[in-house]
């Protein structure tokens, strides 16, 4: 046995290619790596392109509003007013409040199905958060909207009767009016972000499982021979040892709520503001902005929102390439294709 | 182990000068095989009977007290409250029956294991409450007919169910993930060939560069094609402009997928190959992409899985038909995710209806995809036992 699969993922990207060969190609070798080599060139400039693009698009803009296109929160064009500050802060609390449901959910669930779920139903259950992954995002939008909307706009006066002197939680309404005004509470950051958490958690959770299931049986045998608990095991061994993907699967979460589009257009009432309260009604988020003007952009217009698809872009790219890292670093990398 | 060690520590309570001429002392522990262990072992095997009435009645209990309390003595009706009272009172109830016989870990585990349940319970309740409420508001244009192979041309939207379909969107579907695929499939199997079978140092720029581009929102890909196919180009909306919209996404999903899976070929089936005189094209074509074949389909169809759903890179690139249209050239072109986006946004209840409908449709299908993935990417199954082989017949064993 010279070369174990399991090896493989061990190494490091750059050592899994082949190692090089001394003899040039002939025949229909050459052919081969000709071709290869071409499709990969095709590959790279289709979607190094788009990169290349949305950052060549982006310049003109940034020339032309400079810093203020980052802090200004109008997206005024016919009064020449451009700026992502606004949806910016929308897209972060939208995600975060997507992550504050799905992390703590992704986290029981994965534990539940690695360490607690009968043998028998592991399988189904895993297979359950996969098709949970692969539902549309427009089907959590609807379940969002149509379903969770009422409800969480009630919890939302619950929470800003009881917790409104947290700056996070106030709402420009009186709470405790005899006649709740309903249309205060919905089309939230809050309401939106529960809709998003449903389609990152399942992602965020199949990383988890994942990692979780290749903690060393033999360590766990060690912690429970030793004479600890179940939850004593999983904290001694498994949380451990999963850190890495712990942390990883919840910032792939995280760069996918970001970039969420059509759930968050929705359920949101579009508004260009900045503000922290993520109960109130109207906020706003890049990929909202987006799919909500494209249609009748000029071509200036079109450029600044290249230039705020280009900052997701980035802002995702950042994310996710954080989040292979570590779960590439931790000890519980070895083996997990995130 | 050395004799000096033995001698050192077989005397319970001996001083022996060490090395440095200092003397230490060393206890040998009692072993007492009459006493009880210090720490009494949790059970690993299957709860018993106690255990399981332990736990079981602790809920129990806490849902009879939680809805006393909350339905009947605190003024905190509603299936909200009771829930959460319930959640909590359960906690509590498993902390003071597993207090009664057991330690504080004890208590902590049972807790524990609570609030993992629970959890777990409350994904499952979503992802539940999701499908069946897709299905319970949508289930009545699915009893006609004709909401499968009818467009909705000339329906307007209190029409009743028996006119008008989601069959134009169903084709709209179809085409634009046909052309997708055919265009995604090619480039994203060819490009992991290069990364795995070539590699070098241009293969290594390649994968930074798809393993980034997985990074890019869909909304993102959509204004892409957008603006270069339709604002600069001067293409038409249409199925071919929402088709190279879903490509650009799926392209480096595909191709990191596919790579994934031709990674874990094993280099010794490849070597082999190459060792018998196959071309590298053989070997590739031969050996290492039938090989991978289970996983390169599960690639694909999760991809497709993914593609079917996707709504945004469609909202901005294909525009809407009411009728059927083939020619993915020609103009606007619905598919199911953009039918279910403009009926969920109209005010128009029937619209709605039908837009449930439809999401019941695509779920169905998403389901469908989902089901096949994983019939293909599992194991072949073990051959049936064959019949046990006399030495006699001890001939060249064919290949498995």
């Amino acid at each position: 046995m010279t070369t174990l699969p399991a090896q493989d993922s061990v190494l490091p990207a750059s050592q899994a290619s082949p190692r090089r060969l001394a003899r040039r190609a002939t025949g229909a070798d050459r052919v081969f790596e000709i071709g290869a080599r071409t499709v990969g060139a095709t590959v790279l400039v289709v979607t190094g392109g788009i990169g290349a693009f949305l950052a060549w698009q982006s310049v003109p803009t940034l020339q032309r509003y400079g810093w203020s296109f980052f802090t200004e929160s109008a997206w005024q064009p016919e009064a020449d007013v451009l700026g992502i500050g606004a949806v910016l802060v929308g897209t972060v609390s939208v995600a975060g409040v997507a992550m504050a449901f799905a992390f703590p959910l992704a986290l029981l669930t994965a534990l539940y199905i690695s360490e607690y779920a009968p043998a028998g139903v592991k399988a189904t259950l895993v297979s359950l958060v996969d098709l949970m992954a692969a539902v549309p995002s427009i089907i959590y939008g609807m379940w969002g909207y149509f379903l969770v909307m009422p409800h969480a706009a009630a919890f939302s006066l619950w929470l800003h009767q009881h917790l409104g002197w947290i700056p996070l939680f106030d709402v420009q309404a009186d709470p405790d009016a005899a006649v709740w005004d309903q249309s205060r509470y919905i089309g939230s950051a809050f309401c939106a972000g529960i809709a998003v958490a449903m389609m990152v958690l399942p992602m965020s959770c199949a990383v988890m499982r994942q990692v979780f299931s290749q903690t060393p049986p033999g360590e766990k045998e060690a912690a429970l021979a030793l004479g600890a608990t179940r939850w004593g095991m999983i904290r001694s061994v498994v949380l451990p040892f999963g850190r890495g993907g712990i942390i990883g699967g919840t910032m792939l979460g995280l760069g996918r709520a970001l970039g969420e589009t059509i759930a968050v257009l929705l359920i949101i009432s579009p508004d260009f503001v900045i503000k922290p309260r993520i109960l109130e009604v109207g906020t706003s988020s890049v990929s909202a902005l987006i799919a909500g003007r494209f249609g009748d952009a000029s071509a200036a217009q079109l450029s600044a929102l290249l230039t705020a698809g280009f900052v997701l872009f980035l802002i995702t790219l950042v994310v996710n390439t954080l989040a292979a890292m570590i779960v590439a670093r931790s000890r519980s990398g070895a083996g997990t294709e995130a | 182990m050395t004799s000096t060690q033995v001698r050192r520590t077989d005397v319970n309570g001996a001083r022996i000068p060490d090395r440095s001429g200092r003397t230490r002392t060393t206890y040998l522990p009692h072993l007492d095989p009459a006493a009880a262990p210090p720490v009494p072992r949790p059970g690993l095997g299957r709860p018993t009977a106690e255990e399981r009435f332990t736990v079981v009645g602790a809920w129990v209990s806490a849902f009879a007290l939680a809805w006393l309390l909350t339905q009947r003595i605190l003024p905190l009706g509603g299936p909200a409250w009771l829930l959460v009272a319930w959640f909590g009172l359960g906690l509590l109830m498993s902390a003071v029956t597993t207090s009664m016989t057991g330690r504080r870990v004890d208590v902590v585990d049972r807790v524990v294991a609570g609030i993992v349940t629970s959890g777990a319970l409350v994904v499952g309740a979503a992802l539940v409450s999701t499908v069946v409420f897709v299905v319970y508001r949508g289930w009545e244009p699915l009893l006609h007919l004709n909401f499968f192979v009818d467009d909705m041309a000339g329906v307007g939207p209190r029409d009743p169910f028996d006119r008008g379909g989601i069959g134009h969107a169903i084709l709209g579907s179809a085409i634009e993930l046909g052309i997708a695929i055919a265009v995604t499939l090619p480039l994203g199997i060819g490009t992991a060939v290069f990364m795995t079978e070539v590699g070098g140092r241009f293969a290594v720029v390649v994968r930074t560069i798809v393993e980034a581009m997985t990074a890019l929102p869909s909304i993102v890909a959509g204004l892409f094609v957008y603006t270069v196919l339709i604002v600069a180009l001067g293409f038409p909306r249409s199925g071919f402009a929402a088709a190279m919209a879903l490509s650009v996404m799926m392209l480096p999903i595909i191709a990191r997928a596919a790579d994934v899976v031709l990674r874990v070929v094993p280099g010794g089936l490849r070597e082999a190959s190459l060792a018998l005189g196959a071309s590298r094209w053989r070997t590739v074509w031969h050996v290492v992409l039938p090989t991978a074949r289970p996983g390169l389909a599960t690639a694909l169809i999760l991809g497709v899985a993914r593609g079917i759903g996707e709504t945004s890179p469609v909202l901005l690139t294909s525009g809407v038909a009411t009728f059927f249209v083939t020619d993915p050239t020609d103009g606007v072109m619905n598919s199911l995710p953009l039918f279910i986006f403009k009926g969920a946004r109209s005010p128009e209840p029937m619209d709605i209806e039908r837009a449930f409908a439809a999401a019941t449709v695509l779920l169905v299908l998403v389901l469908v995809l989902f089901v096949i993935a994983r019939l293909v990417a599992r194991p072949p199954r073990a051959r049936a036992p064959r019949p046990a082989r006399t030495p006699r017949a001890k001939r060249a064993p064919e290949e498995s």
